[in-house]
């Protein structure tokens, strides 16, 4: 049974594609939203909206109490979590459901399985998914054993905290005299950001590319996998660009990783929208990490497939069947994204501030995802994305073409984006060329410095 | 009267140029009278005392583009979501009434969050000179509860 009322507990550009979704389905929506959000466009264009707190996130997005009382005052139905903040918090799932809620996501118990890196990796290599290298396990507190590790996995390695994840909390270690210091760094850094000191190795792998794969599974034991997204352009472990499918990686080998993919969730029981990010090298893939929600780059799968992954979410959480089986899924044309940062485009500084033109781009097989407007105040208190624009094309030339022609309509005054950069990276041979690893975007900001 | 129905007309009234509009139906009377500028003291008009209308509470700033007239005197604000209740329990006297005196630390209210009841202080000492929502209302982070001078 659909529900009636969802609450939307997080904010920016995907609090108003969750509303989209909501509106379109039918459903109610109730958005909370902190002091500093309260201009917030989908606030203005709310249902409900409900003030939950003071600017700073742990007093606000990440306030559970806050967040689950507004759902009992407002009698909704249902949560959904977005992404970042609390949607990958086992607690707060397990919260949600106890107050009598339905979270929109996966079970707590799945959460926490994915959540903790090594117990992903060794869900994974249970259920034949191929795995980077690496120690079994979190490394125990000999250090002889880190040695002994480093020396089988062969160097470079990389050391990973295992609450971490989504790019921090990792060191990468090229020889065994520095081993036992960027161990023991790690460990603590994991200890402060995480409250879990405990860290993994990995084999470091020299030019990878990361290709991600969407999956979806419901309460009736369907999952599908819905094609793969290239997420290579990256900054310090952060996603700029992102496109579907990857370029120059056989239809049949994908499939194949899709359907162990596939399995893997049915075995863990797995229920909603996840996705499984691999590093991609010399034609074979490595698990590293499973997200346990939707994914700011989840619009180019949407493009591609024609699925809506968002309201799909909903309905999987109201007990619906999956509307579409695996053969029926096609993946038709190129979809590309660029992360609307307000930044300096090369410096990185954040830009927060009045917006005083936003003039996005238009026309066939563009999509604007973005919660700004012409005098949206950009709060200083949450991070830097503002938006996305997504284009799609019958092939990546028309979508290079599409996404070229976008960013030179788009005019965004007032504060300081990254659109100047996106320019650039657009006409960039080697990117145009497609396939460049996770290493390429820091090489060429490198040699482009400003 | 519908709540969903009620909030309608409220929006209807703030959001135009109509001061008064008194609807008479067969399950019940509303007049709803926006409060003006200038003149009224008091709080927002979905609690101003002379209309009948019971405010539904989880709006966004329902008033007009120019700030609501801004109460006079301490305003004490909600610290939290929740349901406020003026006593600690149904059928006991409320914490306390317009004119009641309080010392900075006195209970005032209840507000409700997830089963919990937590006591509300005064966060100023003086007379409570308005109540400024219903008890069993919905409250959000940040709304004007009472004001004390």
């Amino acid at each position: 049974m659909m529900f009636k009322k969802i609450l939307i507990a997080n904010r920016g550009e995907i609090a108003l594609r969750i509303q989209r979704a909501c509106r379109e389905l039918g459903v109610k929506s109730v958005v909370v939203y902190s002091e500093a959000d309260r201009d917030a466009k989908y606030v203005k264009l709310a249902d409900e909206a409900v003030c939950i707190g003071p600017a700073p996130s742990a007093q606000s997005y990440l306030n559970m109490p806050a967040i689950i009382a507004t759902a009992e005052v407002t009698d909704a139905e249902a949560i959904h979590p977005g992404y970042g903040f609390l949607s990958e918090n086992a607690d707060f799932a397990e919260r949600v459901e106890r107050s009598g809620f339905t979270f929109i996501g996966p079970t707590p118990d799945a959460i926490r399985v994915m959540g903790d890196k090594v117990s992903a990796k060794q869900a994974m290599i249970k259920s034949g998914v191929p795995c980077v290298p690496g120690s079994e396990g979190a490394l125990p507190d000999d250090p002889k054993e880190a040695i002994k590790a480093a020396r089988t996995i062969g160097y470079p390695v990389i050391i990973k905290a295992a609450g971490g994840g989504g790019g921090r909390g990792m060191r990468v270690v090229h020889t065994e005299a520095a081993l036992i210091s960027a161990v023991q760094m790690t460990r603590a850094e994991a200890g402060a950001a995480f409250g879990n000191p405990a860290v993994y190795m990995e084999k470091f792998l020299q030019n990878p590319r990361h290709i991600e794969i969407q999956i979806l599974a419901d309460t009736h034991k369907n999952a599908v996998w819905l094609g793969e997204r290239d997420c290579s352009m990256q900054r310090r472990h952060q996603k700029i660009i992102e496109e579907a499918p990857a370029p120059g990686i056989a239809r049949r080998v994908i499939e194949r990783i899709g359907e162990r993919c596939v399995a893997a969730c049915k075995k863990i029981g797995y229920r909603g929208a996840g996705t499984f990010e691999f590093l991609y090298e010399n034609g074979e893939f490595f698990f590293i990490e499973m997200n346990t929600r939707v994914q700011v780059e989840h619009p180019v799968t949407e493009w591609v497939t024609g699925i809506d992954i968002v309201q799909t979410q909903i309905r999987i959480a109201a007990g619906e069947k999956l509307p579409f089986a695996q053969r029926q899924i096609a993946c038709r044309g190129h979809a590309i994204e660029c992360r609307i940062n307000a930044e300096d485009p090369y410096k990185f500084t954040p830009s927060p501030g009045r917006v005083t033109m936003w003039h996005p781009p238009g026309g066939p097989g563009v999509r604007v995802d973005s919660h700004a407007y012409t005098n949206y105040f950009v709060p200083p208190n949450y991070d830097s994305m503002i938006g996305k624009i997504i284009v799609h094309g019958d092939n990546r030339d028309q979508a290079l073409a599409r996404m070229r022609t976008a960013l030179s309509e788009t005019v965004i005054e007032g504060i300081q984006t990254n659109i100047p950069l996106h320019r650039e990276l657009m006409v960039d041979a080697k990117f145009v060329e497609g396939g460049t690893s996770i290493h390429y975007l820091e090489g060429w900001l490198d040699q482009h410095k400003r | 009267m519908d709540l969903r129905k009620l909030k309608t007309l409220i929006d209807l009234v703030s959001e135009s140029n109509i001061s008064e509009l008194e609807i008479a139906e067969a399950d019940g009377k509303v007049r709803i009278v926006k409060a003006s500028a200038q003149a009224s003291p008091s709080a927002p008009p979905p609690a101003h005392a002379a209309s009948t209308v019971v405010a539904a509470p989880i709006e966004r700033a329902p008033v007009e583009s120019a700030a609501p007239p801004a109460p006079t005197g301490n305003v004490v604000k909600s610290p939290m979501v929740g349901t406020f209740y003026r006593s600690a329990s149904p059928g006991s006297d409320p914490f306390i009434e317009i004119g009641s005196t309080v010392k900075v630390g006195d209970p005032i209210c209840i507000i409700e969050a997830m089963k919990i009841m937590n006591e509300i202080e005064a966060d100023a000492a003086g007379t409570i000179r308005e109540i400024l929502c219903e008890n069993g209302q919905a409250v959000e982070f940040g709304q004007p509860l009472f004001v004390i001078e």
